[in-house]
């Protein structure tokens, strides 16, 4: 009832290929950007922006640019920890070594450079698939890793290797306010959310989707793996370089190696797979259970009372989220995205499900 | 010369630890096609058990050997519950799917763990000596280190795989293994029970579980940094393939050799600490080779 | 859309929540410290009695004299398990609790420290880094907000080369001598480096570093290395694991152990005692208290332990870590205790607190009094030194205990000033601060 696309008629090519044909679907996404842009900022308190909210959107940014590649074009990477790294790394240097540089292009720039090192990473998939390309892969995080803790000029020489920098300032405004400083994700997020939405349902990212359903096929039919490959892990790497630099310049401003570890990988995979693969919602969804998750789970027996010692919260914590996990597997392997759309088809038919 | 030799062995015998953790790894994946990444903390909950029930035990007349059969119950029951509870109503999914699985199984492990057992440092005294020989001194000057901990390390890892080889080509649980690696639903119609066959493996991937613990336990002591030795064997598992136990041993002992030499004669001229990665780009360039491996098993695709 | 439902009231409970909890309650005054701890992962067997000597200090002090004058001491603890976000968003979630917010935040991390420091000043709540965290944050006047009491990792490189050279006979008798340092390859382990880089040219001492990669329990080659080149000295700058592993390898290797110095993150009982016989000999600079107990730890057992309120196994009271943990929460009390001289006895604002810490002044008179005699030199911080005091002594471990071995070494303050000076200036270059002027 409420989402019937009954009485919908698309009259021009054009309407028939937006990316939100339904007009329910473009009430939605209005909805929640009005949420994000203005009731978010005027509800929030300090704490939300930055423990929950700034990273919620630069996880999610990562975790829509590892989507692309593990979800649409099938290719497993543990990664992406390094690639962050090196998006924030590029950035710091793009950032201290070229005076007077406005850091919005820094942060492209190093999502440049985190697109080369990414298509290089990128090459072994040409040749191994599956779980072994998801070792492979670390080979990336470990060996990038040990590279910005070992090679002074990439931290600058700074004596312990740790980077530090100033409130990221745009054409005279600092941000250095929670406030700002979400607005500036938010928005860039939204950007990457609709170029990415673009190519996944261009001639690229079906290139993806059918190379990730079965390479063999797909190359019979005409598509080079190769190029599907390779630009997967391209554009990939980009959202996920750019998502680095962000993380190091607004949410940290002062970072190690260790900020973007093998565990950042993970947390980002599972984000993925739990929100959905193969789905640019999925992405947020995800982010957004794995990054509240923990604190509510955290933060809960305070909240009703129960005095329970911090080390037992935090294994319960550990437990709870390794069960929940299994059990969002099982339920529903494919993720939220898909419990999401099996909500929009009972919508649609409700109240009367036959 | 003699350092040479002395980093090789040591190089060897590091492998073979990394080995005893892959075989985990291996025997699950070969039966159920599982990436079964909770193998660390397999490892961890398998040796906090053993060692802190040896500490409960103490008064009893055998401590180690009590504890040691409580523990291996304990992992019996882990492996049915394991099945029960994450399997079973997971199957026929992708494997991605089942891979998170067992990330969310360690997760819980790890929690698990040690809110039963704690977080500190526990010492595991099994009686493996701990000094370290001495061989060839009337060769080389300063003799040749060997640590006689690590030899025993390696008889029991090649124990281990020689009643491993045994039981898989033997016994009819192992040739039905076999059949269930090869072929799931094949294996059914012929009468094999998938899911009695999944619980052998957890368990036998938990025995092994508990080798690996003790072993590493007994050389490091008891303690969460145990289950990130997981990542120490993923190289030697895409060095060896996923499938093959030998590919587990052999890939162990190159990895191993591989990364201490890198280390000691490459390390100091880049900057040290490389023998990490070292391992994983070892690993790659071999795959470049051999996509599926060294001895793993060739996939053919079909449209 | 359920889902999103669910995630909503999630956000809405922990909004409700965490207003809740930052409006005062109780109307008594009361001073609410964060803590910021780690009792599980890969480092827990060291955070464990740290976090235990911090809250039973506390506790005691609540128990037996009602407070900091009467003011009531409130905390919580918060799990990091030493990652860098987790200590962020701690920081975060804890830093607006009680009627004042954080008095002061010690974080237990030298990654954590990085990362607060930009925060702390902005929120304007001292951080305390006892024997952690940035050296050139000693210069007060750029680091306005933090405070590396008792000792950085320059002072604590400086004592430990001071000591070889004592006992060579002689700073200039190291000449020719072999110093390596494996060290943990993080922030923290890589502190000493240019400290020691310094004295090797000054003394003509050979210098050479072994990285040991997180956690620190592959460390076979690091040990050959040292087999194959015998260095004279071996200066362990590890954490957790990585220093029982560390003595078990050099014990597999046979390099004397009484050669091997540890910082003082390497010093204490769960470092050695893994280790077994093998550890006997190993020395270690101490934060200028080493295991033991005084008269403050009587009154510990008996306000705290004997009620059933100690916080971990009374067998740990007088451990190092448990006595570091507790003369952190010393200091820290002392700070809002002299800031209460001047500003009141009621609640303080952080901002008061570090006008409290930064007149500290504890002299031999009130260590005694405080019943930690012999555990803490006196303590003088000013606006120009955030440090306080820079002297150490070495201990040993025999087995069963740890003893002193040495007499108390004062680093050499006309060497580190002018290196603290020149990183603190590049640090306000870099961030854009003034710094300000000190009177003394």
């Amino acid at each position: 009832m409420f989402y019937r696309e009954a009485g919908q008629f698309k009259t021009s090519y054009t309407a028939d290929q937006a990316a939100f044909p339904i007009a329910q679907d473009r009430i939605f996404i209005a909805i929640w950007l009005f949420i994000g842009f203005v009731a978010v900022p005027l509800l929030s308190n300090e704490y939300l922006f930055r423990a929950i909210f700034i990273p919620f959107l630069i996880l999610a940014l990562a975790a829509l640019g590892l989507n692309l590649l593990v979800g649409y074009c099938g290719q497993v990477s543990l990664g992406t920890g390094a690639f962050m790294a090196v998006g924030a790394y590029a950035a710091y240097n793009f950032w201290t070594r070229i005076p007077g540089l406005n850091p919005l292009v820094a942060f492209m720039l190093a999502g440049g450079v985190a697109t080369i090192v990414g298509i290089l990473f990128g090459i072994p998939s040409l040749r191994i698939k599956g779980f072994y390309l998801a070792v492979a892969t670390l080979a990336a995080q470990f060996f990038l890793d040990w590279v910005f803790s070992r090679i002074g000029w990439f931290t600058n020489y700074t004596p312990s290797g740790s980077i530090a920098v100033p409130p990221v300032e745009l054409f005279g405004f600092a941000f250095a306010s929670p406030v700002s400083k979400y607005l500036l994700c938010l928005t860039i997020l939204v950007l990457f959310a609709v170029v990415a939405k673009n190519i996944v349902r261009g001639r690229i990212g079906r290139s993806w989707m059918a190379t990730r359903d079965m390479d063999v096929a797909a190359e019979i039919i005409g598509i080079r793996p190769m190029y599907a490959k390779l630009s997967a892990f391209a554009v990939s790497s980009f959202f996920i370089g750019v998502a680095g630099a962000l993380w190091g310049f607004v949410h940290l401003e002062s970072w190690e190696p260790l900020a973007f570890d093998i565990n950042r990988s993970f947390s980002i995979l599972f984000m993925v797979i739990i929100g959905g693969l193969g789905s640019i919602m999925g992405a947020f969804l995800g982010a957004a259970f794995i990054t509240v998750l923990p604190l509510f789970l955290n933060q809960l027996p305070t909240w009703i009372g129960i005095e329970v010692s911090t080390a037992m919260i935090s294994h319960i914590e550990f437990m709870i989220f390794g069960a929940l996990i299994i059990f969002f597997l099982a339920v529903e392997p494919l993720g939220m995205a898909r419990m999401w759309r099996i909500g929009k088809e009972k919508l649609r038919l409700w109240p009367f499900p036959y | 010369m003699a350092f040479f030799i002395e980093v090789l062995i040591s190089g060897l015998m590091a492998g073979v630890l990394y080995s005893l953790v892959a075989l985990g790894f291996v025997l699950i994946f070969k039966a159920s096609g599982v990436f079964n990444f909770a193998q660390g903390a397999m490892v961890l909950f398998a040796a906090l058990t053993f060692v802190r029930l040896i500490d409960i035990l103490s008064e009893t007349f055998a401590p180690i050997l009590l504890s040691l059969a409580i523990t291996i119950v304990v992992m019996i029951v882990l492996a049915i519950v394991i099945e029960r509870l994450v399997l079973r109503p997971l199957v026929n999914q992708p494997g991605i799917s089942l891979f998170m699985a067992t990330l969310g199984i360690a997760y819980f492990l790890d929690g698990f763990g040690q809110s039963i057992w704690g977080s500190d440092v526990y010492a595991l005294d099994i009686g493996i000596p701990k000094d370290s020989m001495f061989i060839l001194e009337s060769v080389f000057e300063g003799g040749i280190l060997v640590s006689s901990e690590d030899l025993v390390a390696t008889l029991i890892a090649g124990v281990l795989v020689a009643t491993l080889a045994i039981f898989f080509q033997r016994t009819r649980v192992g040739r039905a293994l076999r059949a269930v690696a090869d072929d799931h639903q094949a294996a059914q119609s012929v009468g094999i029970p998938l899911n009695y066959i999944w619980v052998v493996v957890w368990s036998v991937a938990g025995l092994v579980a508990l080798v690996a613990g003790a072993v590493w336990g007994s050389k490091l002591g008891v303690q969460f940094s145990l289950s990130l030795i997981a990542l120490k064997a993923l190289p030697v598992l895409i060095l060896g393939g996923f499938e093959s136990v030998v590919g587990a041993i052999v890939g162990g002992l190159i990895i191993g050799v591989g990364e201490k030499l890198s280390e000691i004669y490459l390390g100091p001229i880049i900057g040290g600490g490389i023998e990490n990665w070292f391992a994983y780009v070892l690993a790659l360039f071999f795959l470049l080779f051999r996509p599926q491996g060294l001895f793993g098993e060739k996939h053919i695709d079909r449209v | 859309m359920r889902t999103f439902l669910k995630l909503k009231l999630v956000l809405l409970a922990m909004a409700a929540g965490s207003t809740l909890f930052s409006v005062p309650a109780v109307f008594a005054a009361e001073q609410f410290f964060p803590l910021l701890v780690y009792r599980s992962g890969p480092y827990a067997p060291n955070g464990i009695p740290f976090a235990n000597g911090f809250v039973d200090y506390f506790n005691m002090i609540n128990a037996r004299d009602g407070g900091i004058n009467g003011v009531k001491i409130t905390y919580e603890e918060c799990e990091t398990g030493y990652a860098t976000d987790r200590g962020v968003e701690c920081y975060e979630r804890l830093k607006g609790k009680g009627p004042t917010g954080a008095s002061v935040i010690s974080p237990l991390s030298t990654g954590i420290t990085f990362a607060l420091t930009e925060k702390t000043h902005t929120d304007k709540i001292p951080i305390i880094t006892m024997g952690y965290g940035r050296s050139e944050s000693v210069d007060g006047s750029v680091f306005q907000w933090n405070f590396p009491l008792l000792g950085s990792y320059w002072t604590a490189a400086d004592i430990l080369v001071q000591h070889v050279g004592n006992l060579n006979g002689g700073l200039n008798k190291l000449k020719g001598k072999k110093i390596t340092l494996i060290y943990h390859d993080s922030p923290y382990g890589k502190e000493p480096i240019p400290l020691l880089e310094k004295r090797a040219k000054m003394h003509g001492f050979k210098f050479s570093k072994i990285p040991v990669t997180h956690p620190g329990v592959e460390q076979k080659s690091a040990w050959l290395q040292v087999r194959k080149n015998r260095p004279d000295y071996v200066f362990l700058w590890g954490w957790g694991i990585m220093n029982s592993t560390a003595i078990k390898e050099a014990a597999a290797v046979r390099y004397p152990r009484d050669k091997i110095y540890g910082v003082w993150w390497a010093g204490a009982e769960p470092d050695v005692r893994p280790a077994g016989a093998g550890a006997k000999g190993y020395q270690s600079i101490t934060l200028q208290h080493s295991a033991g107990k005084t008269a403050v730890h009587a009154d510990i057992l008996k306000y705290v332990h004997d009620k059933g309120n100690g916080s971990g196994p009374k067998g740990d009271v007088g451990h190092v870590l448990y006595n570091r943990g507790m003369l952190n929460a010393v200091v820290s009390i002392e700070a809002v205790r002299t800031a209460q001289g001047k500003f009141g006895k009621k609640s303080l604002t952080g901002e008061q607190v570090r006008w409290g810490i930064e007149n500290l002044d504890l002299d031999a008179k009130r260590i005694k009094e405080l019943g930690i005699d012999g555990m803490m030199q006196p303590l003088k911080v000013s606006c120009s030194d955030h440090e306080g005091s820079r002297r150490a002594r070495i201990h040993q471990w025999d087995g069963n205990n740890w003893n002193f071995v040495s007499d108390w070494i004062e680093a050499d303050n006309s060497l580190l000033r002018p290196m603290v000076e020149t990183a603190a200036a590049n640090y306000a270059k870099d961030k854009g601060i003034t710094p300000v002027t000190c009177k003394s």
